[in-house]
């Protein structure tokens, strides 16, 4: 395909998934708004005023870019997992394994739709957090970079679960028992200095914990980890999920017989 | 004249274990009408898929108009419009988006995409329905949708696998000359069903593939030619006491107005009637008992049952 007809197929993609979660948006977007208050209210406003600051900043500042970094992670992956997977359940992603579409470009247009949808609800969010506290950014920049390749590398996450997928309960698995868990044991409540040796060893083994904290040096310029070593990790994460995906889809698994 | 489509020795077996392709060849010139029949199970849907890569093959070699799928894939996809047999679209989706949508991922851009689809859209009588949610549309619209899809990046090669199935008699003659239309402006068509006097009345070539081989290939003609003897049913206008003797042929009364009659290709019928009327018989009206394709399907078919045996 040239690049011309590339880019009508990737927009076509895009702006499928994007209308797809937009239309759905009580679904889709307000939850996250309505959890992520709730957050604020209970952990922010009523036991956060109870605590001690955290590295020199009140609780609840401490604990925004996590939970603005945990809307973003839950959506652009449940929005792939649930998309593609219907795709496959309902067998229109043929449409596109018919088409002359290179197998990257329909990768890329499922993860940017989830990355579409990420950000549209950390945005809500953000929103919903000027409420509660004057939101500062130590580095837009540094951000909205952290913002994206989670977005990127949970959208991808959700392709490959939505691969492997064969029943709508295998699309609920790994948010349950694996992305929630993590998050939360990711530093999003607390530091990491504040746990016995051995736990804060462990917690170096969750990925997580390098996105929630390179976010929290955007915003607030604290970290309990190096921000370079942070995003080095997330880009590898990133490059690695998306070879296995195509991988996955060279190979036809899950989709063709 | 060129290929449209060449399949060698094709073989496909399923992780279930299941053999459903043993060695299927086929040729289908560029310009053809191509009818690929046989029994359920066969393997037409299993090839289709091979040739469009909805499905892995596990060997044998497949070109699209010269470009192996192996090597340009690009190439031969974009050569090749498909009607599933079953249907495959968003069903939350409406009827126009499906089909913007669909050329889009031929990267075709919105604006000419638009115009394509209304176009197809309306030559098969489903632009009213546009807005609607494709779950919305009937069995036979929904079969319409289809045709409409693959046409919308203009494939030289269109498949329709059994595009007739569940379609009432008015939709399916104009679906028929609307096949005829695009077929006599250029693009190849690849067609399977069960009904039998469809395949005859629309193609020119024929394969017939039964348990994953290919036990015939030929052109329409050449096939119904074969055929050594005819089955014919008689109605007589007034009821006939006794049965009649005409020499000659095999004559069977089913009933005192009805008879069968075998006619062997080197009998005329010419002297049938007249000893039909010798007889005092009134011949109101007559007919094949059979289509004559498919006679000939159900003998070449038994055969492979037999050999198989
Ligand atoms: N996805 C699959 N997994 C395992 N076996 C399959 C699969 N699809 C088809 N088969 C088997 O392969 C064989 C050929 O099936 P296929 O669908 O190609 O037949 P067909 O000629 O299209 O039949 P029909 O006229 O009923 O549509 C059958 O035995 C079928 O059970
Ligand atoms: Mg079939």
């Amino acid at each position: 395909m040239q690049l011309k007809a590339q880019y009508h197929a990737f927009t076509t993609i895009l702006i499928k998934e994007f209308m797809r979660f937009i239309r759905i948006w009580v679904q889709t977007v307000l939850p996250a708004g309505i959890t992520m208050a709730l957050y604020f209210i209970i952990f922010g406003n009523l036991i956060g005023s109870q605590l001690a600051d955290v590295h020199g900043q009140r609780y609840i500042d401490y604990i925004v870019p996590g939970i603005i970094l945990m809307a973003v992670i839950n959506n652009s992956y449940a929005n792939v997992v649930s998309s593609f997977f219907s795709a496959k359940f309902q067998r229109h992603v043929e449409e596109m394994l018919v088409s002359p579409m290179p197998n990257y470009l329909i990768l890329s247009g499922f993860v940017a739709g989830g990355v579409a949808r990420g950000l549209v609800v950390g945005a809500v969010v953000t929103v919903v957090a000027s409420f509660f506290v004057d939101l500062h950014f130590y580095s837009f920049g540094l951000t909205v970079l952290v913002l994206l390749m989670t977005a990127i590398l949970f959208a991808l996450a959700g392709f490959i679960n939505a691969v492997y997928a064969k029943t709508f309960d295998d699309i609920s698995i790994i948010p349950t028992f694996v992305l929630t868990p993590l998050t939360y044991l990711g530093g999003v409540f607390y530091s990491i200095d504040m746990l016995p040796r051995f736990w804060q060893s462990l917690s170096l083994g969750n990925p997580i914990l390098y996105m929630v904290n390179a976010m929290r040096y955007g915003m607030l310029g604290v970290a309990d980890i190096n921000v370079f070593t942070a995003i080095s990790i997330i880009l590898s994460f990133v490059v690695g999920l998306f070879l296995f995906a195509l991988w996955l889809l060279n190979r036809g698994i899950g989709v063709r017989s | 004249m060129s290929l449209a489509l060449s399949i060698s020795e094709l073989r496909k077996t399923y992780k279930s274990g299941v053999e459903a392709l043993r060695g299927v060849q086929l040729e289908v010139k560029e310009g053809d009408f191509f009818a690929l029949l046989g029994p359920n199970g066969a393997g037409k849907s299993t090839t289709i898929g091979i040739i469009c890569s909805l499905v892995n093959k596990t060997s044998g070699k497949v070109t699209v108009f010269g470009h192996d799928i192996d090597l340009e894939l690009e190439a031969a996809k974009t050569c090749i419009g498909l009607v599933p047999q079953e249907f495959n679209f968003n069903q939350f989706e409406p009827v126009f988006e499906i089909v913007v949508n669909q050329a889009g991922y031929y990267g075709i851009d919105r604006a000419t995409a638009s115009v394509r689809a209304e176009k197809y859209l309306k030559q098969l009588g489903l632009w009213d329905k546009r807005r609607e949610m494709a779950r919305e549309l009937s069995g036979g619209m929904k079969r319409r949708l289809m045709i409409a899809r693959a046409l919308v990046h203009e494939p030289r090669l269109l498949i329709l696998d059994e595009p007739t199935a569940g379609v009432d008699i008015e939709i399916r003659r104009s679906m028929w000359k609307f096949l005829r239309e695009i077929n006599e402006q250029g693009t190849t068509i690849i067609l399977t069903t069960h009904y039998l006097e469809e395949a005859e009345n629309l193609c020119k070539h024929i394969a017939i593939i039964d348990n994953g081989l290919t036990i015939e290939s030929t052109e329409m003609r050449d096939l119904l030619r074969r055929l050594q003897q005819e089955t014919f049913v008689f109605n007589s206008r007034e009821a006939v006491s006794g049965m009649p003797s005409i020499a000659e042929y095999a004559v069977r009364k089913i009933d005192a107005q009805t008879f069968e009659v075998d006619v062997d290709k080197r009998q005329s019928l010419n002297e049938l009637f007249s000893a039909f009327s010798a007889q005092g018989i009134h011949i109101d009206s007559m007919r094949n008992k059979s289509n004559r394709l498919e006679e000939l399907f159900v003998r070449l078919t038994e055969e492979g049952k037999i050999n198989a045996a």
